[in-house]
């Protein structure tokens, strides 16, 4: 059993949670018949807390975001609730939703451009969305509101800035354009989706500091989602890992890091080749996952990892989806105790496939 | 025979930049590849890494002549690769080749696999009727892990990883002895880009194949390589053994990179610190005078607008283009010294 940081009841742990993710479920029919995208997500997200969503591409983790956030075409079958400060964003029309993805929940895409209007200036996208929504009295005070919103995010001589064109900036500077235009409206949650995935690591850097500091300055809520490990570390309170449209396991970061209880996450992490390797496990053999993940159209019955598992205990892991259940008493970073959770119905020994220890 | 594979001297590729309309006049140049000194060895994977636009593929292209160098030169096994002749060449690319970064659209969608695999052994006129290419092709295709049944089938029936097999397959038909892999798994997943880097790993056991390994991906590139060259903006600014630049990196662009590398592990995250670079990389057009990096190095000192720092050893067998290992280099003429 791992020896979870229980104790003190701390800030994370108790507060009103800002997002509240129940039983998500998001289907869509195409030609090859119905792809079963995500199914049955759970999560909630505290006040200054921030959640990673981690695992392969084709995981379905844009689709669950895309799909609280009304962006999902129109055709998609979602189901489930997302309370968002207890409403359920399930349940909103597109006004109301509008409403919310410009007030009340940021979000950062890969691809800033796809954020970005290209014929308007950086002024003009960001003072927009704070005269709409009734956040400055005027124009005077819209234009030092976005000022400072860009120099909060680290922009070189912001006044300038404000009458520059999205091309005319590099890609980092346009993520952090997107970021400024994301904290306009005091967002109580950040959703960022691959946000650093296009940057070289030290921009990548910098922004994962900015972020991590705005959301202890002022609270925010941030869903993180990534395919990079490594990105999320260093910075995520909670960790779930998706595969297939489901949590295979979820925890405080350092228990999923450290004491992976599910294969499929013990894989993961053992596939990783390490910057500091001894100079004995350089050019070793990584441990891979055999085949490749199954697309949602055709996923298997039984465990959905069923396929690919190494463990494959029994009979049963082709027949029944085993539950998520804990594993552990579990706690995030500052000691909050959270459980370790995993679905799997052969927990394998903690530590074999983690990098931490 | 010399332990030395490919050999760059003084290596430069600059691209022409034109102004607009019709007389398209030259109006500056990109130093995409600027005064490169490197040496590959035998059977060795040497790892080459940087942020994008430091000139990366660009030098992998023009060691293998697929861009014409604008000075310097490349040898290949001693000879220069720069004054061959259209046959010569022709070997060239049978005995040097690429393994592109996506899968996706480095492979042609209407051909086979099978086809695909064959194509370098009818460039190069290698086992000849078509009884002994099948069988090469089936040799070659279970060589990659494989099922050589595959070979009637079309690149979209197969995933990522195996669509990435089927390049390697393909660059190793002619039976090469250097590959250059730039960004060969780059956008494959996790799972996926371990079983590639293995497979990478296997064949150069099997075949003695010499490999310059080309990523933005530190940590990938320290697992595959024996030695890793660090670029920053068309230059190496650091090179040596991968054991001694993951850990002790020399040069200060070296260490800001390292240092900024996530790695998999929140306690040893939390205990980092993080060297944070000031500002962006400068235009490949506008390139500072002396130490390219001194317009974001955190330790630049007098010298270094004055200077151009040459490769020097820091310590035996890793060298660094530093002037804080010694002010050793290319004096600046003064009317170049810009403030920049
Ligand atoms: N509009 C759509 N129609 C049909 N399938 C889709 C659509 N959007 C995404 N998918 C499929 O859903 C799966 C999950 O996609 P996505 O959420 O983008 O994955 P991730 O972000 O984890 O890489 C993928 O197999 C993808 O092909
Ligand atoms: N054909 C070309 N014409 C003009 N500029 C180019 C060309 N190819 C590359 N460049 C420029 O050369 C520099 C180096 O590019 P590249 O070698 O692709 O870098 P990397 O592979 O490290 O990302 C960049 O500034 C890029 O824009
Ligand atoms: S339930 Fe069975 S198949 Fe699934 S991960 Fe656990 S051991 Fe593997
Ligand atoms: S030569 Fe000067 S500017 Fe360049 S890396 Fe060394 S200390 Fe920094
Ligand atoms: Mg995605
Ligand atoms: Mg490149």
């Amino acid at each position: 059993m791992s020896a979870g940081r229980t104790g003190h009841a701390g800030r994370a742990g108790d507060a009103q949670p800002v997002l509240e993710v129940q039983d998500l479920r998001v289907e869509l029919d195409t030609p090859r018949g119905t792809a079963s995208i995500v199914n049955g997500l759970s999560y909630s997200v505290a006040p200054g807390e921030t959640v990673a969503v981690v695992g392969e591409s084709g995981s379905g983790k844009s689709v669950s975001v895309m799909a609280l956030l009304g962006l999902l075409p129109a055709h998609a079958r979602v189901g489930g609730r997302a309370l968002f400060r207890g409403r359920d964003l399930l349940a909103m029309g597109e006004p109301e939703l509008r409403q919310v993805r410009g007030d009340g929940i940021g979000m950062v895409f890969q691809d800033p451009m796809t954020s970005l209007n290209p014929v308007l200036t950086v002024g003009r996208q960001i003072t927009e969305g704070l005269l709409a929504h009734g956040r400055v009295a005027g124009g005077r005070q819209a234009r030092e509101r976005a000022a400072q919103l860009l120099a909060d995010v680290g922009l070189p001589d912001p006044r300038a800035a404000l009458g520059r064109f999205p091309h005319e900036l590099s890609g980092g500077m346009r993520q952090r354009v997107v970021i400024a235009i994301a904290l306009s409206g005091d967002p109580a949650l950040l959703i960022a989706d691959e946000a650093t995935t296009a940057l070289d690591v030290t921009v990548q850097a910098q922004i994962l500091e900015l972020v991590d500091g705005l959301r202890a300055e002022h609270g925010t809520g941030v869903v993180w989602i990534t395919h990079d490990l490594g990105v999320v570390a260093g910075t995520a309170d909670r960790v779930l890992v998706l595969y297939g449209g489901r949590c295979v396991e979820d925890g405080g970061v350092d228990d999923v890091f450290e004491r992976p209880a599910h294969p499929y996450t013990q894989g993961l992490l053992g596939a990783l080749p390490q910057l500091h390797d001894g100079p004995g496990g350089r050019r070793s053999e990584l441990v891979a996952i055999a085949g490749a993940p199954p697309p949602p159209t055709d996923l298997p019955p039984g465990c959905v990892f069923h396929p690919r598992c190494p463990v494959r205990g029994d009979e049963r892991c082709a027949l029944e989806q085993p539950p998520l259940v804990p594993v552990a008493l579990g706690a995030r970073p500052d000691g909050t105790a959270v459980p370790h959770r995993a679905a799997t119905f052969h927990d394998t020994a903690p530590g074999t496939g983690g990098a931490g220890s | 025979m010399s332990d030395v594979l490919v050999r760059a001297r003084g290596l430069q590729v600059h691209f022409p930049v034109r102004a607009r309309g019709l007389r398209r006049r030259r109006t500056g140049e990109v130093r995409a590849v600027d005064g490169v000194d490197l040496e590959i060895r035998r059977g060795e994977t040497l790892g080459l890494v940087g942020e994008s636009g430091c000139g990366k593929s660009t030098l992998g292209n023009a060691l293998l002549r697929l861009v014409e160098p604008t000075g310097g030169r490349v040898e290949f096994d001693g000879t220069d690769v720069t004054a061959l002749r259209a046959r010569e060449l022709r070997a060239l690319r049978r005995r040097a080749v690429m393994v592109f970064q996506d899968p996706y659209a480095s492979l042609d969608p209407r051909a086979t696999v099978g086809q695909t695999v064959a194509e370098p052994l009818r460039v190069h006129g290698l086992h000849p009727g078509a009884a002994a290419r099948a069988a090469r092709v089936a040799e070659l295709l279970e060589l990659v892990g494989l099922d050589p049944a595959a070979a009637p089938r079309y690149p979209h029936e197969f995933s990522g990883g195996q669509r990435q097999r089927v390049g390697i397959a393909r660059a190793l038909a002619g039976e090469p002895d250097f590959v250059v892999c730039d960004e060969a798994v780059a956008s494959l997943d996790v799972s996926v880009q371990a079983q590639v880097l293995n497979l990478l790993r296997e064949l150069q056991q099997r075949l003695g194949l010499t490999y310059l390994f080309v990523s933005h991906d530190l940590a990938a590139v320290r697992h595959v390589s024996d030695r890793i060259a660090v670029m920053y903006l068309g230059r190496v600014v650091e090179v040596g053994d991968a054991d001694a630049v993951s850990t002790r990196p020399q040069h200060p662009y070296a260490q800001a990179l390292l240092s900024a590398v996530p790695l998999p592990d929140p306690a040893a995250e939390r205990r980092r610190e993080r060297i944070v670079l000031r500002g962006e990389v400068p235009s490949a057009t506008r390139v500072p005078s002396g130490c390219r990096f001194r317009t974001r190095c955190p330790r630049a000192f007098a010298p270094c607008p004055d200077v151009d720092p040459a490769l020097q050893e820091a310590e035996p067998g890793h060298r660094a283009a530093c002037h804080l290992h010694g002010v050793v280099g290319t004096p600046v003429p003064a009317e170049q010294r810009g403030p920049a």
